[in-house]
């Protein structure tokens, strides 16, 4: 049986607007176990963010409990649970989100410098990685100098940087052409069969939603269904 | 343990310094102008202080060559200026008489110090004369405690009336249109007077662009009756030089008719003497560069702002930076190197604009006033100090922005656009 490594426990989360209650998550339960292949599917306004946000550990939940590791995140303190999520999990976001005045490379290394790697592994590190994604040529060049798909390359590269357990994929084709959509995906898959690694991603799309192991499927801030692919 | 985590934190510290380097290259103009406000202040306070002790100095050397075991007797000046030029009530023959015979005396010289018209060559000029006590006791001292030398000729001899000698400035610069030499003829007052002897340099620039006559001379040619600006007083080698300055502050007293702590005269030693323009050269000082601080406490107002608005443009990267694992402590220690880093760079500025500048008043007073009397002067206290000073105002101005910063909520930052 593989370890579960993010679990939510009937999950709620509400916002209040003005004087009105909105419940973005109305009780989720689910688990993503190691090496997995999830998808979360849903349309706008379904809650999928906000359950994207709590499986990410970015933010808490206002009912029930999110296990990392077997951990409770609200028992952390906020510093411990950045350090837990830098090693941890790695993100990738539907707008790239890199750090545009530093390089391709120095943002792949960024995390690293956060979790306090040495410098000669950092460099040897980085270097590895961003061949893995086919971008050693251009690593010494800002987010801006890039393409579109070459950003979304970039970002992968830096969920990879600690070799987390799980990488969180919000929507990483959104903002992509279906031709760099395609080589995104087929990267996220490569990393899932070779490496095993546990990917978690998100999206409104089920084309793409199929290449995931499972579908999870939210609507009204609830799982409707669970679909098993294969 | 410990020793993991400091260098840890070392580590770190490195790594963000060129995190926060890279963050201010990337806004330059912004930079630059955030800068300003420290570097004006820097600068103002280094050239200010720099010159304020530069002064100290100089006169603390040059009083500090007079001994300890002499009294300096003046008439309360109205205003700055030489002594007696303003004086209510000067000093006068009978003063004199009353302080040779005060217990604890040995002997005293007087001195007049005037400005006085010098026409030479049909040019007319103005300048300080200086006096020699017409008694050989009075005049030996002085000489020998102002170190006076002959480089050319001779000194003047007791009662010549139109002989003078004049400080080496005359001799070495066009002080007066041209050098001038032993034999040289001139008038002090319309009063012609020739040239026997030229001094060495002193070390005190008054007394180089000054012209030396005998005291009953100069109160021939300006009529000045037995009005005296100044009185030293040698006192006995075994007396205490605190008493004798009381037992003259009595006897003046008691001369003159006026009240105790009413006195129309001063009665110092050469070390109050010291510490009393020490103390006024402090003050002024120190009003300047409370002055200056003003700029500098806007500056740092001006780093706050910047930092400000960094962490609202900069929120969606603190959200990533978050996100990726970065703690609240990582990220204030970001924003804090960011604007301590802003300090210290406007504080290096500032610096060498200061010496520039405290260097550049150096050698205008130079030039223009022949006194070397304001000469800048640096202690590494004063360099590194500014420097440590500029820094601290920048880390204590982006405080605030890198605690709100460090505050965020990860996914709050991330959702802002």
């Amino acid at each position: 049986m593989p370890e579960t490594i993010i679990e939510l426990n009937n999950v709620w989360k509400t916002y209040y607007m003005g004087n009105n209650e909105v419940h973005a998550l109305q009780g989720i339960s689910l688990k993503v176990k190691k090496g997995e292949f999830v998808a979360i599917m849903g349309p706008s306004g379904s809650g999928k963010s906000t359950a994207m946000n709590m499986i990410g550990c970015l933010d808490v939940p206002s009912k029930g409990e999110v296990y990392l590791s077997g951990k409770d995140i609200m028992n952390m303190s906020e510093s411990n649970l950045a350090q837990v999520r830098g090693r941890k999990i790695g993100f990738i976001f539907q707008k790239f989100n890199l750090i545009n005045t530093l390089t391709a490379k120095e943002n792949v290394i960024l995390p690293m410098i956060l979790q306090d790697m040495t410098k000669q592994e950092r460099e040897l590190k980085a270097y590895e990685i961003l061949k893995l994604v086919d971008l050693t040529d251009r690593m010494n060049h800002r987010p801006n100098e890039l393409s579109g798909g070459q950003q979304q390359r970039v970002a992968i590269a830096r969920s990879m940087a600690m070799n987390p357990e799980v990488i969180l994929a919000d929507e990483p084709t959104g903002n992509l052409d279906s031709k760099s959509g395609s080589t995104v995906i087929s990267f996220l898959k490569k990393l899932h069969k070779e490496k095993g690694t546990t990917i978690v991603m998100v999206t409104h799309d089920e084309h793409i939603a199929h290449n995931a192991e499972r579908i999870e499927y939210i609507k009204d801030g609830k799982i409707e269904k669970v679909k098993h692919n294969k | 343990m410990y020793k993991i985590m400091a260098s840890k934190l070392n580590r770190r510290i490195k790594e963000y310094f060129m995190l926060a380097v890279a963050n201010l290259f990337h806004r330059k103009l912004r930079s630059w102008l955030t800068m300003i406000g420290i570097f004006i202040g820097i600068a103002a306070v280094v050239s200010l202080i720099s010159l304020g002790q530069g002064m100290k100095d100089a006169i603390f050397s040059q009083f500090s060559a007079l001994g300890s075991d002499n009294i300096i007797i003046q008439a309360k000046q109205a205003t700055f200026g030489p002594p007696g030029s303003s004086a209510a009530n000067p000093l006068t023959k009978d003063d004199r008489n009353i302080i040779k015979k005060s217990r604890g005396v040995e002997l005293v010289a007087t001195r007049l110090i005037k400005a006085v018209q010098l026409d030479f060559d049909k040019k007319t000029f103005f300048r300080y004369a200086a006096t020699f006590p017409d008694d050989s006791d009075g005049r030996n001292f002085l000489i020998e405690r102002f170190k006076f030398k002959i480089e050319k000729g001779r000194f003047i001899e007791i009662g010549e009336k139109n002989k003078i000698i004049v400080g080496q400035n005359y001799a070495a610069e066009p002080v007066l249109d041209r050098e001038l030499r032993v034999g040289d003829k001139l008038s002090i007052n319309k009063k012609e007077v020739e040239i026997v002897g030229i001094l060495a340099k002193t070390g005190n620039p008054q007394y180089d662009r000054t012209i030396f006559l005998n005291e009953e001379a100069l109160r021939e040619i300006i009529n000045l009756e037995d009005r005296i600006d100044i009185i030293i007083a040698k006192t006995s080698n075994e007396e205490d030089v605190e008493q004798v300055v009381e037992t003259i502050k009595k006897n003046l007293r008691n001369h003159r008719n006026v009240e105790k702590d009413k006195e129309d005269f001063e009665v110092q030693t050469s070390q109050q003497l010291i510490s009393s323009l020490g103390t006024i050269l402090t003050i002024v000082t120190a009003v300047l560069v409370g002055i200056a601080m003003i700029s500098i406490i806007v500056g740092g107002v001006g780093i706050t702002n910047t930092m400000y608005t960094a962490v609202l443009e900069r929120t969606k990267e603190i959200g990533i930076m978050k996100a990726i694992g970065a703690r609240n402590s990582d990220v204030l220690l970001i924003f804090l190197m960011e604007s301590g880093l802003l300090g210290i760079v406007g504080g290096i500025i500032g610096v060498c604009l200061g010496i520039a500048l405290s260097k550049t008043v150096e050698i205008i007073a130079a030039n223009a006033l022949g006194s070397e009397l304001i000469k800048a002067s640096f202690p590494p206290v004063l360099i590194i100090g500014a420097l440590l000073f500029s820094f601290l105002v920048g880390a204590i101005s982006g405080t605030s922005p890198a605690i709100q910063a460090a505050k965020l909520k990860p996914v709050d930052a991330l959702n802002q656009e």
